[in-house]
């Protein structure tokens, strides 16, 4: 129907017309593509979606194949320790274990050395949400998220605060190059390992001359073995809040089995192409206490790729879709065909 | 119900009030002999005392206990409007559990979110929903206030005299004086009238929808007045009946102050909401007001309407509320387990504030309830609000519809309720109303038979259908009309041959489109100009004669004029008798043009001619009866002695017609010279025009307006005035005719057998002024007439012949007009002698003064005289329907709708209309169920049910055979046997009463329409409600009148049509529409549309939020069900509400799965909606699995990817996000049949959106969000391949097997959405083309009428071909139908004639017809052997077995028109 100016009598000409606008959105008759299932269009996404996911799978299986990745548990092979650090009263008692291994082959490339924890639910919700990100960025506010580990009872605060900080992992790990029974420390390089907004934005000191002053009246969180502003006593800007491990260990991590970013092997002298193959020994100031609630330590060697680290579970995942994909393309191929067949005999 | 209601309010509120009543004795006081004060028992009745001076203490007293005038139908008042809002709101489960978990998350052991962010949501939901019920009551309310503020007048005892008031003032005992043309404010009893008789005239239209004049009495003693009525002089006290919602009882007595009674009944009770019509002052006394009226209590209250969609909505939250249990009951139990595991508290667990931790199973019962507070999106939180939102988009979009604007009266579709159109879409049953619904009410004279020779009046077809194009003139033309002369001479027959060349059609859609004269019957409003003429429309006034028949009708009053009356030429008499029955035999008042509504009751004084003496000695006769008069206190039937008259309405009367005598006078005279001549030559041919012009003008000069109780009386009047017979005046009397000649007949009335029922017909006794012969002329339903023909003489055999001859060419054209949709009346005579007259005059005078079975009696009498009928002839009538009505209903009836016609009107009406707007077939069996007695009906009901079910039984075995066969040809065949029901009021209340509800509803199960006739507005609204809980069907009601108000509430979905008949029903009603077509495109595009789009967005939004909160769900295993989340709060809360909600709700409103042509070409596609195909339990269900499936995917494939690796919480939260927006809106894509700008642009801004407010979110926001600051995380995400690779690969394998099963649907199904989604990709004409093949495919043998431009009606070829093929050349036709069967598939144009098929049964439940078809049907013998008798007569256990015969099975198969009409009355 046309939106006839209607010839209407009399006082019907003065008043507007009632009548509702012609145009294509209030007539639902917007110009629109309709998608239809048409056997070409499927038949093409299902074999163009099937190639690509296939193709990029297998880059992505090839590229994590050629990651190479050491790992090692280290908290049954330092029983001792281990046995020590359950009783909690010897706290400050230090205590050492060396680890060995031998490299096969080399390892090249830029080498990461993470610390792995397992059945470590970092992830925990109320775990997570103890901290105070507004101390953490140098501003003195007494935030209850942290709580019970804000102050002591005498009400001094604890600097940081909160579960996760004074859960920090505290395992310090050296890695020596046995060559020719000579032992070599391999140059570990501690900063960086960070994000880059985290050490610059997220975490700042307190505002003062120095350290100690910035943190004074708090005290340490009650697990640590010393205060937060001497936690690199060689470095001033690794120190406080700013600390790269603490920074590490304050990203919670997503899973109960994680590993964290310990140092990077820097690659000078024998060590600019990685770590060469051979014998290699952790020597680990084992703090962390983790066999009471059945969680495990690692330590991890391992390089990077662009798709990430040694998983290849992307990679399968694309070439299996990619293949279902495919094998769908000819199923429906296939029952198109019959149909076919059967359709046109059927209207004849 | 409302009654006891009503009592048990007046109990309380004699307790409350101290009054006088408490001392009461039991006696009522019809009884009591107590002389002091009335007694006031408000408990059983109700005691009016007159608000005047001298009783005013008795009315003061008596009258705080009847409610006022004022009416309120709003639901809220300003106080109430917040708690019960909020009341009414809370009654949503979902609101409920929103504001549960706001509480909930106040508690800071299971605190999850911040405080405010739970209750965000809720507040905006019942904030929303509050404002637009505020909107809605505000609207109601100012409707009341208008009706509360129109004016009337009532008597003021101050002042003496009548004031205006509000209405809302008015009180009982008021005495109200009303004009012409006013609407009556309160149910009033009627004290005067200023009718010489004390008769009042009423219009009811807004009550029940009949636009025909109702006459109501002054109460008896106050008939006689002539002077002018005193309220002060009152002093009666009245005594009624407590209010009820009964419209046809009221009784009660006024008791004088000596202690007389005087009895009234509901013949003098003005009804609120009626119109004063043709009475110029009526006075009453106030008896109900306000809520209390009639017409109130018939109005049942609003029902808070919930969509069906709603409903299982509520239902599938249920089954969401039973997975959110078990998820939470995991998550507590795993978390207690787990807590429990360690022997030692880890340094992740951490303790509260005190240091202390709780007990795993305390930790694991906080955990329950974090987790629903965690969980809590799995009921959709954002489903309400989208919901409303979507629908008013929707309700916006419909209003816009142009194709659902009417041109003439400028109105557009009005959407008053904004919450259920996507019940248009679901709907099961229409229940509709008639009149003014179907039709418009306007009965137009068609067709006449006479002798047995057919006229066809194609002049007048064609007229009718010129009359679309003419319309516009029209419109003004009514206007113009009382100034102007009379429409006959509108259209010159040059007109009429200019289009005579134009070839011949009538289809429905093409028919006139008349409203020019709007009746104006709108409460409150009362000018008067337009309305004066009430049945009158040019269309219905100007019959445009049929030549052949005006040639014979000249011949015939010529020879009647020049030879002597007594010699009888057969023809010629019958034609003139013909004419002259349809002009007399009635009801009709005269009233003329200049004076509108004023009765003609005296016949002009007669010019000169052989019978004037006589005429002038009758006036003084009765002017001298007038006199005598005065004192007279009259009956119904002897008060319409119309003879006294006003001195005032003589004079101008006299003087209208004198000046009408003048033009008449000349007229006459120069036509007869030129007639004369004429005569002598050749009439026939090209004079012709000239004849009928002068017939036309000898009728200009008075142009008499006819008021009839029904329009068809009207419509044949103005038939007769066509031929030049027209009714001068009528008195009850003397009626006074004019003959073509100009010659005045005045008939004396000797008696009137008034029109009922059960006898079908009517008669009216007269004495022939010329022959002083006693004539009968009897006018009746075909079906009683042709049984009281007279048995023809035995001794002229020729004579017999002829007689029967003419009667079975009678029957046939009768059979034909009724397949035509025509209303047929047969009209017949009687010649008594002057013995048997007198014989049968004192026998009805004793059953006039019997007092017991006096009904009978009169009945027996009246049977007695109507026999021996000499048939004249019959007429056609077309009760004109609405434009496209037949296409609209069988559009309807193909997609699946069962269509029940509720009517207060007569039965044969009904079923003519039902007839002729194709709801029923006339391959129909048509069942009629009339009985009053409960065991009658039971057996009736039995009977029927097992005849029915008999009939699908035989079809049973057929469509198993052909279930074997694949799907799309299963359904192709198996056309069941069409079953109509028409049942009418009386019997509905012995249903209700009786119980028998189960087995009437089994029985309409198997009709395909439901005709109820005679219904009050109760049982209209009763017969929905019934359908609607037991059947638990989607149903529609559709009305225009206040009678349909209690009907259109009551169903699912109530519909108004505006602009006819007031604005009850559209203010009742959901949707208001214009005209009854565009029920078609509501229904079937826009219900389609609106259900399909809104089914998919619920079920949408249940997938969406299923998928995304099982991520949340599925990550507790992997963090010791500890209630943590990797996704940062708002980004959450966002997601629901920004990110991903306006694809689906642009989804919702603008998403066109199928086109709106391919709807309405292919109805069926309706049924998707009916069985609610789209959303439902089992797809609810595989929707969920749907979204389980894919939320394992989007959490284990990162979490297989992070698996061992550095990520964070929040690192490891954000791809899974974005994984998650990004397959929940390629899901949307897949559901998305219409892609315009629109969808593009939301679909691609919302993942712009999401990356852009991330992106600004995560850079700007190192503290704002304390406990998890998301700082940097999606910046350093978009720097990851590997995030760009999940993106990628996680929606894919999520998708695809979703993808996977609509190709394989695409590529096998033939579900008939995805075949009309095909068409719609074709072009133009291939479309159509493939409609048609689908149509005739899906149901080749149904009368569905196939829109071609040959299936119209020229008579006179579809008789020949109705005599020629069925009859002569059985066999031979027979082959043609087996032809036309065969070919069907192929060729779209069929002759509707041929369409019979020949196995089809027919059904004679009634003697005539069975001996009809022996008798008549000589050549119908070779096909008995065919199909064999299978007499199968059951006698039911009734009283009256010699009506009762049934099911006598006879193979009718020889195309005759007879409806097959199983008539059971009892």
């Amino acid at each position: 129907m046309k939106n006839k100016t209607s010839v209407l009598p009399q006082e019907g000409e003065a008043r507007p017309s009632r009548c509702p606008d012609n145009s294509a959105f209030k007539q639902q008759r917007l110009p629109a593509w309709k998608p239809q299932l048409t056997i070409a269009t499927v038949l093409s996404t299902f074999f163009v979606t099937g190639m690509l996911c296939l193709s990029v799978g297998v880059c992505l299986i090839l590229s994590a194949n050629s990651v190479r990745e050491f790992q090692i548990d280290y908290s049954d092979k330092c029983s001792d320790c281990s046995e020590l650090r359950e009783n909690s009263s010897n706290w400050n008692k230090e205590c050492h274990c060396s680890v060995n291994f031998t490299l096969e082959e080399d390892i090249l490339g830029d080498v990461f050395m993470y610390y792995g924890l397992q059945n470590f639910y970092q992830n925990h919700r109320r775990y997570v949400l103890s901290r105070s990100d507004a101390q953490l960025l140098g501003e003195n506010v007494n935030n209850s998220y942290c709580s019970p580990f804000t102050t002591y009872q005498n009400g001094t605060p604890m600097a940081p605060c909160g579960a996760i900080a004074n859960s920090m992992f505290n395992d310090t790990i050296d890695l020596f190059y046995n060559l020719n029974s000579s032992v070599i420390q391999v140059p570990l390089l501690k900063t960086g390992n960070s994000w880059w907004t985290d050490k610059n934005v997220k975490f700042r000191n307190p505002k003062s001359y120095n350290l100690s002053s910035a943190f004074a009246g708090t005290a340490r969180p009650p697990y640590w073995q010393k205060p937060v502003y001497l936690l690199d006593e060689e470095d001033e800007r690794n120190n406080g809040y700013v600390n790269n491990d603490f920074i590490i260990w304050m990203r919670v991590s997503a899973f109960a089995t994680f590993r964290n970013l310990y140092r990077r092997v820097s690659r000078i002298r024998q060590f600019a192409n990685g770590l060469p193959a051979g014998n290699y020994t952790f020597n680990i100031s084992y703090n962390f206490p983790v066999t009471k609630f059945k969680a495990r330590k690692h330590v991890i060697l391992s390089t990077v790729v662009w798709s990430g680290g040694s998983n290849p579970f992307l990679g399968i995942a694309y070439v299996v879709s990619g293949a279902a994909a495919t094998l769908a393309g000819f199923v429906i191929t296939a029952i198109h065909l019959k149909l076919r067949k059967r359709k046109t005999c059927f209207q004849k | 119900m409302a009654l006891s209601v009503d009592a048990a309010l007046y109990r309380w509120r004699r307790l409350g009030a101290k009054s006088p009543s408490q001392t009461l004795s039991e006696s009522t006081p019809l009884l009591s002999s107590v002389r002091d004060k009335p007694k006031l028992n408000l408990n059983k009745q109700r005691i009016v005392f007159p608000d005047n001076k001298r009783q005013w203490k008795d009315w003061k007293q008596a009258s705080p206990f009847y409610a006022g005038n004022r009416i309120q139908t709003t639901k809220y008042t300003w106080f109430t409007f917040l708690p019960k809002n909020l009341f009414e709101q809370f009654h949503r489960l979902g609101n409920l559990y929103f504001f549960f978990l706001a509480v909930l998350n106040w508690f800071p052991q299971v605190e999850v979110f911040h405080r405010e962010i739970t209750m965000m949501p809720l507040i905006v939901v019942l904030l929303a929903s509050m404002i637009k019920d505020a909107v809605e009551d505000y609207r109601k309310y100012q409707f009341d206030k208008m009706i509360n503020s129109s004016k009337t007048r009532v008597y003021d005892k101050e002042e003496h005299a009548y004031v205006e008031k509000c209405w809302k003032d008015v009180q009982v005992g008021d005495f109200v004086q009303l004009q012409c043309n006013e609407t009556i404010p309160a149910d009033i009893l009627l004290l005067y009238s200023s009718d010489q008789n004390g008769i009042c005239h009423l219009e009811t239209a807004n009550l029940d929808g009949e636009t025909n004049l109702k006459q109501r009495q002054v109460v008896m003693g106050f008939s006689s007045q002539n002077t002018f009525f005193e309220p002060e002089l009152f002093q009666n006290t009245i005594i009624c009946e407590m209010p009820n919602n009964d419209l046809n009882k009221f009784k009660g007595y006024m008791e004088q102050p000596n202690h007389e009674r005087v009895g009234f009944n509901i013949e003098s009770l003005l009804l609120r909401g009626c119109t004063i019509r043709n009475t110029e002052v009526a006075i009453g006394i106030v008896i109900y007001a306000g809520h209390e009226t009639k017409a109130m209590l018939n109005n049942n209250g609003p029902r808070y309407k919930r969509s069906k969609i709603e409903r299982q909505m509520n239902m599938d939250i249920f089954l969401c509320v039973g997975l959110l249990f078990v998820m939470c009951l995991v998550g507590a139990v795993g978390h207690g387990i787990w807590t429990g595991s360690f022997s030692e508290h880890p340094p992740y667990d951490v303790p509260d504030e005190n240091g202390e931790y709780l007990s795993p199973f305390l930790a694991g019962f906080y955990m329950f309830l974090t987790m629903i507070i965690l969980l809590q999106v799995l009921i959709p939180i954002s489903l309400y609000v989208s919901i409303e939102l979507v629908k008013l988009g929707q309700v916006f979009l419909i209003h816009n519809d142009v194709d659902l604007y009417n041109e003439e009266a400028d109105l557009p579709i009005q959407c008053r309720a904004l919450n259920i159109t996507e019940d248009l879409g679901q709907i099961q049953y229409i229940f509709s109303d008639k009149t003014g619904t179907l039709t418009e009410n306007k009965m137009v004279f068609r067709r006449c038979t006479v002798d047995g020779i057919e006229f066809s009046h194609q002049e007048n077809a064609r007229r009718l259908e010129t009359h679309k194009e003419l319309d516009l003139d029209d419109e003004d033309f009514a206007k113009l009309q009382h100034f102007t002369l009379p429409p006959t001479n509108i259209e010159t027959p040059d007109t009429y041959k200019q289009k005579t060349m134009r070839p011949l059609r009538r289809c429905q859609s093409a028919r006139a489109h008349f409203q020019g004269h709007t009746r104006n019957r709108s409460l409150g409003r009362r000018d008067s100009n337009q309305s004066q003429v009430a049945f009158s429309s040019p269309i219905e006034k100007d019959v445009t004669p049929d030549s052949r028949l005006l040639r014979r009708v000249r011949e015939a009053a010529l020879q009647t004029e020049n030879l002597s009356p007594f010699i009888h030429m057969k023809t010629s008499t019958s034609l003139t008798d013909f004419f002259l029955a349809l002009a007399i035999c009635n009801t009709v008042l005269v009233s003329t043009a200049t004076e509108p509504r004023q009765r003609v009751t005296v016949p002009p004084p007669i010019k000169p001619s052989g019978i004037t003496l006589e005429k002038i000695h009758q006036i003084f006769q009765r002017l001298k009866l007038a006199s005598l008069s005065q004192s007279f206190s009259s009956s119904q039937s002897s008060s319409d002695l119309g003879a006294s008259f006003s001195a005032r309405n003589t004079e101008e009367q006299l003087a209208a017609l004198d000046c009408c005598d003048n033009g008449n006078d000349c007229c006459a005279s120069g036509r007869g010279d030129e007639l004369q001549g004429k005569d002598s030559t050749d009439i026939g041919s090209a004079s012709l025009d000239e004849v009928f012009k002068s017939v036309t003008n000898s009728s200009l000069p008075t142009d008499f307006c006819y008021e009839a109780e029904s329009p068809d009386e009207a419509a044949l009047v103005y038939a007769a005035q066509a031929y030049g017979f027209t009714l001068v005046s009528r008195t009850p009397e003397q009626v006074t005719v004019r003959l073509p000649q100009g010659t005045l007949l005045t008939f004396d009335i000797l008696c009137t057998l008034g029109f009922d029922s059960v006898r079908k017909r009517m008669s009216v006794v007269v004495r022939h002024p010329l022959t002083k012969e006693i004539v009968v002329y009897t006018k009746g339903a075909d079906s009683v007439i042709m049984d009281m023909l007279e048995d023809s003489a035995k001794d002229d055999i020729s004579k017999e012949k002829k007689m029967k001859r003419i009667k079975e060419k009678t029957q046939k054209h009768l059979d034909y007009y009724a397949r035509d949709g025509l209303r047929t009346l047969c009209i017949a005579k009687k010649v008594l002698n002057e013995d048997d007259f007198q014989k049968w005059a004192n026998f009805r005078r004793e059953a006039e003064a019997a007092i017991d079975n006096r009904d009978e009696l009169l009945m027996e009498t009246a049977q007695h005289l109507e026999t021996k009928l000499t048939l004249l002839g019959a007429t056609g009538i077309e009760d004109r329907l609405q434009d496209g009505v037949p296409d609209t209903i069988a559009a309807l009836q193909e997609a699946g709708i069962q269509i029940w016609v509720l009517t207060g009107d007569k039965q044969e009406t009904a079923v003519n209309i039902a007839y002729s707007c194709k709801l029923l077939n006339q391959r129909d069996t048509v069942f009629t169920i009339n009985t009053e007695s409960k065991e009658t009906c039971e057996s009736l009901l039995n009977l029927t049910l097992e005849e029915v079910r008999k009939n699908y039984e035989v079809e049973k075995p057929r469509r198993k055979f052909f279930g074997i066969i694949p799907a799309s040809f299963a359904s192709s065949e198996a056309p069941g046997p069409e079953f109509g029901l028409v049942i009418d009021g009386r019997t509905l209340n012995v249903i209700f009463q009786g119980g028998l509800e189960e087995k009437f509803l089994a029985l309409t199960k198997h009709c395909h329409s439901v005709l109820c006739c005679r219904s009050t507005p109760l049982q209209k609204s009763m017969v929905a409600k019934l359908v609607r809980r037991q059947l638990k069907v989607m149903t529609l009601s559709i009305g225009d009148g206040a009678n349909d108000v209690s009907m259109i509430q009551a169903a699912d979905i109530g519909i108004g049509i505006s602009g006819q008949e007031g604005m009850q029903a559209v203010m009742a009603s959901d949707f208001a529409i214009s005209r009854f077509k565009h029920l078609k495109k509501l229904l079937l595009v826009h219900g389609h549309w609106c259900y399909a789009r809104l089914a998919k967005m619920v079920i949408y939004f249940f997938y969406k939020n299923v998928s995304y909160v099982n991520l949340l769900f599925w990550y507790q295993f992997f963090c010791g069900f500890s209630g943590s989340t990797m996704i940062d709060y708002w980004q959450m809360i966002f997601f629901n509400l920004f990110f991903t909600s306006v694809p689906p709700l642009l989804f919702g409103v603008l998403d066109r799965d199928v086109s709106a042509e391919t709807l309405l070409g292919l109805p069926e596609l309706y049924k998707n909606g009916q069985n609610s195909e789209i959303y439902n339990l089992s797809t609810f269900i595989i929707t969920m699995l749907d979204a389980f499936y894919q939320s394992l995917v989007c959490f284990f494939v990162p979490y297989l990817t992070y698996e061992d690796s550095d990520i964070d919480v929040f690192s490891f939260g954000n791809p899974m996000n974005t994984i998650s927006l990004l397959t929940i809106l390629l899901h949307q894509a897949l559901e998305m049949k219409t892609w315009t700008l629109f969808h593009l642009v939301t679909m691609i801004g919302s993942v712009v959106f999401y990356l852009v407010f991330s992106l600004i979110y995560n850079a700007s926001c190192v503290l704002c969000n304390p406990p998890a600051n998301p700082y940097w995380i999606m910046e350093r995400q978009l720097s990851d391949p590997t995030f760009y690779l999940l993106c990628l690969i996680t929606p894919v394998i999520a998708l695809l097997p979703r993808f996977f099963i609509f190709a394989l649907r695409g590529t096998i199904g033939t579900s008939l959405i995805l075949k009309a989604q095909q068409l719609d990709k074709l072009p133009k004409g291939q479309q159509d083309l493939e409609i048609q093949k689908l149509r005739s495919r899906k149901q080749p043998t149904s009368g569905a009428p196939v829109p071609s431009p040959t299936s119209n009606d020229d008579l006179d070829q579809n008789i020949r071909h109705l005599c020629v093929s069925p009859f002569l050349h059985p066999v031979a036709a027979a082959v043609s139908h087996r032809d036309t069967e065969s070919q069907r598939l192929s060729t779209s144009e069929v002759n509707p004639l041929r369409k019979q098929t020949p196995e089809k049964g027919y059904y004679f439940f009634n003697r005539w017809a069975e001996e009809e078809s022996t008798a008549t049907d000589p050549s119908a013998g070779p096909f008995c052997g065919h199909y064999p008798l299978v007499p199968s007569r059951v006698t039911t256990p009734g009283q009256d077995s010699g009506k009762l015969t049934k099911g006598n099975v006879n193979n009718f198969n020889h195309g005759s028109h007879r409806r097959s009409v199983s008539a059971v009355t009892l």
